[in-house]
């Protein structure tokens, strides 16, 4: 079975803890994205995984079997680097076959191989060239092919699709997403770009300072994120954040303290009256209403980004500015004076030490 | 080739290319005059004002390797072609094992760093900070002790060692600027550590291991003074034969000196040529920003 497994995982060099005792799970067929910012330790999880980095401590499974011992070479996982590492003195079918160079297998099967893979991936055209030769896109494609041309027990992707641009990543995320759920092996994909994670990835693994902060579909990820590090870490524009202090509630309905309003929300959460705690509503999840009420909190209209088919308004109130993105139809002036409804089922409430709680 | 070789001209514009004619034909002039005048006779040779044009002949070739040293005399083997050899074979080997040994010495420290690596460097690097005529003298004694004194072994290891550390230094420099993702790419591709060496890295190397074989070739190619001291009649090198051949009761013969030293030119000339294609970007290598 294709599946990896990391138990108790731990990167030392010298004094910095690059990656700090994970756990992870990834099953066969699934793809997991490690999704971080710079720095994270997600880099150094996959190389420990390919076998390029030692763990200072735990273990990395790989089909069920330790792999710690085992050399990169032995241990028969396929990776896609983020500058795609192509062997620059090669042409195109030569790379491509070049894994392919450790199986007893006849030169008419390779080329037939290779073929076949160049054929997927649309690099039939330029077998015979050299890598220097190459489009950005078609070297990615050319580090994705070398992965999948040999059957390995999992693949692992660097930063993918990092050096195309935007539209060029688009065409690749879903070719990569269909040339992988085709093959049916774990998969682990390191970004720092959390549009790649959600829509490649059956799940997310967020890290942050060599820690996993949490493992969801990238549904929940989105919907429940587990601390503030993840609210605010996906989703763009940036889930607002305000910090509020609970008031007693009126009627089953929650009245916060946030600086200089209050306001109402009917949440089903257990709050204690006095305790601060952090408000995260996402910039689309409000709404603009036309009357003032206990649910809405005013705020003046400072400055106003189109986005396309949304504008996004940053609305100043007196301490803090609260982005809202709305329809494009939506049209106001800098200066106006907007109310603001925050709606009882998009909103989370991030305790004291940062960590969402349940309603 | 026309067309090209024009065009490259009007890249440069006709002024530039005018300019850099005239620079390299004063660079060059040294060498052009000095095989004119391999091919002119004795009394051409001695002609003021010098002569530019005149009747070429093969003369001074023929008496590199046979001539007559007593005038009147029958004209004898002069060994040249031994000499020849001898040079060839002891810069070609030396530069050879050079290669191999400084190659791999090259990677190590690139790719497997050792405690104080910097300082090994530099170490090395120093066997080539003293003046070669310093340690002439202890050299020739190890050499005399050993028996190594007039063989080609002895020679050829003094100038594996002599080429050692520039060999070393300047492949390290390329190994160094090698992307260390393609060779884990090779090791995840199932490599070993000697398919990654020989197969993904070496291929990557080849200006600088062009540009290092021809810097150490022409260093080993010219060296005169260990030749001189350290071989004998059978392994003696041009250099040491050319000096040799200057002397002589009826003065310099400068046809003869110049026809040895055109003949000198061709080996040189020859690597230069089918090196080229790698050796611009070898000696440039590393200067332009990637």
């Amino acid at each position: 079975m294709s599946t990896i497994a990391l138990h108790n995982l731990t990167k030392r060099f010298g004094t910095l803890t690059a990656v700090d005792d994970i756990d992870l799970e990834v099953s066969a067929g699934e793809v997991l994205c490690l999704l971080g910012p710079s720095g994270c330790g997600k880099t150094t999880t996959l190389r420990m995984v390919a076998g390029l980095e030692t763990a200072t401590a735990g273990d990395v499974v790989i089909g069920g079997e330790r792999v710690n011992h085992l050399t990169a070479a032995q241990r028969n996982v396929a990776m896609a680097f983020q500058f795609y590492a192509l062997y620059p003195s090669l042409t195109v079918a030569d790379n491509l076959a070049y894994p392919l160079h450790a199986e007893p297998i006849a030169e008419a099967e390779r080329d037939r191989r290779v073929a076949q893979v160049a054929e997927v991936l649309e690099l039939t055209h330029v077998l015979r060239r050299l890598p220097g030769q190459l489009a950005e896109g078609e070297k990615q494609r050319v580090s994705v092919g070398r992965a999948i041309i040999r059957d390995p027990n999992c693949f692992l992707f660097d930063e993918p699709l990092s050096r195309l641009d935007v539209q060029l990543r688009e065409t690749m995320r879903g070719q990569i997403k269909e040339v992988l759920s085709n093959l049916k092996k774990a998969t682990v994909i390191v970004t720092h770009d959390q549009f790649e994670a959600l829509t490649m990835a059956d799940r997310i693994a967020v890290m942050r300072d060599g820690v996993i902060e949490q493992v969801a579909s990238p549904h929940d990820i989105f919907a429940k994120p587990s601390n503030i590090f993840v609210a605010s870490f996906i989703g763009t524009p940036q889930m607002n954040l305000i910090p509020a202090t609970i008031l007693e509630p009126t009627q089953g309905v929650s009245n916060f303290d946030i600086g200089s309003q209050h306001i109402a929300i009917a949440l089903k959460h257990r709050l204690r009256p006095g305790d601060r705690i952090t408000l995260g509503i996402r910039p689309r999840s409000f709404e603009l209403v036309a009357q003032q009420g206990p649910e809405t909190i005013l705020a003046d209209v400072d400055l106003i980004e189109p986005m396309g088919a949304e504008t996004l308004f940053h609305l100043a109130m007196q301490d803090h500015e609260l982005r809202v993105v709305v329809d494009r139809a939506r049209r106001a002036s800098v200066g106006e004076r907007l109310a603001v409804r925050f709606r009882p089922e998009h909103t989370h409430i991030f305790d004291a030490n940062q960590q969402l709680m349940q309603p | 080739m026309a067309w090209r070789k024009r065009r490259e001209i009007g890249k440069a514009g006709w002024g530039w290319t005018g300019f850099a004619g005239i620079i390299s034909f004063i660079y060059f002039f040294p060498v052009l005059w000095i095989i004119l005048t391999a091919f002119k006779s004795n009394a051409d040779v001695l002609s003021v004002p010098p002569k530019f044009l005149f009747t070429p002949t093969l003369e001074n070739f023929v008496s590199v390797f046979r001539r007559s040293y007593i005038p009147g005399q029958a004209a004898v083997d002069t060994g040249f072609d031994l000499f020849f050899f001898n040079s060839i074979y002891i810069a070609g080997t030396s530069v050879a094992l050079a290669l191999v040994i400084g190659t791999l010495a090259a990677y190590g420290f690139s790719r497997y760093p050792l405690r104080g690596n910097d300082t090994y460097m530099f170490i090395i690097l120093t066997t080539r900070m003293l003046p070669p005529i310093i340690v002439i003298i202890p050299i020739f004694l190890m050499f005399r002790l050993a028996g190594l004194s007039g063989t080609y072994t002895g020679i050829i290891a003094l100038y594996t060692a002599f080429n050692l550390p520039f060999t070393i230094w300047m492949m390290k420099s390329f190994f160094d600027e090698l992307a260390p993702d393609i060779e884990d790419a090779g090791r995840l591709d199932g490599s070993s550590e000697r398919r990654v060496f020989f197969k993904i890295c070496l291929p990557q190397v080849r200006a600088g291991l062009a540009a290092t074989a021809v810097f150490g070739l022409i260093l080993t190619w010219n060296e005169f003074l260990f030749a001189l001291l350290l071989t004998g009649i059978d392994t003696r090198t041009i250099p040491v034969a050319m000096a040799q051949t200057i002397g002589g009761d009826i003065g310099v013969r400068w046809g003869l000196l110049a026809a040895i030293e055109t003949l000198f030119l061709i080996p040189v000339i020859v690597v230069v040529f089918a090196l080229q294609k790698h050796l611009l970007r070898g000696v440039t290598f590393g200067t332009i920003k990637r």
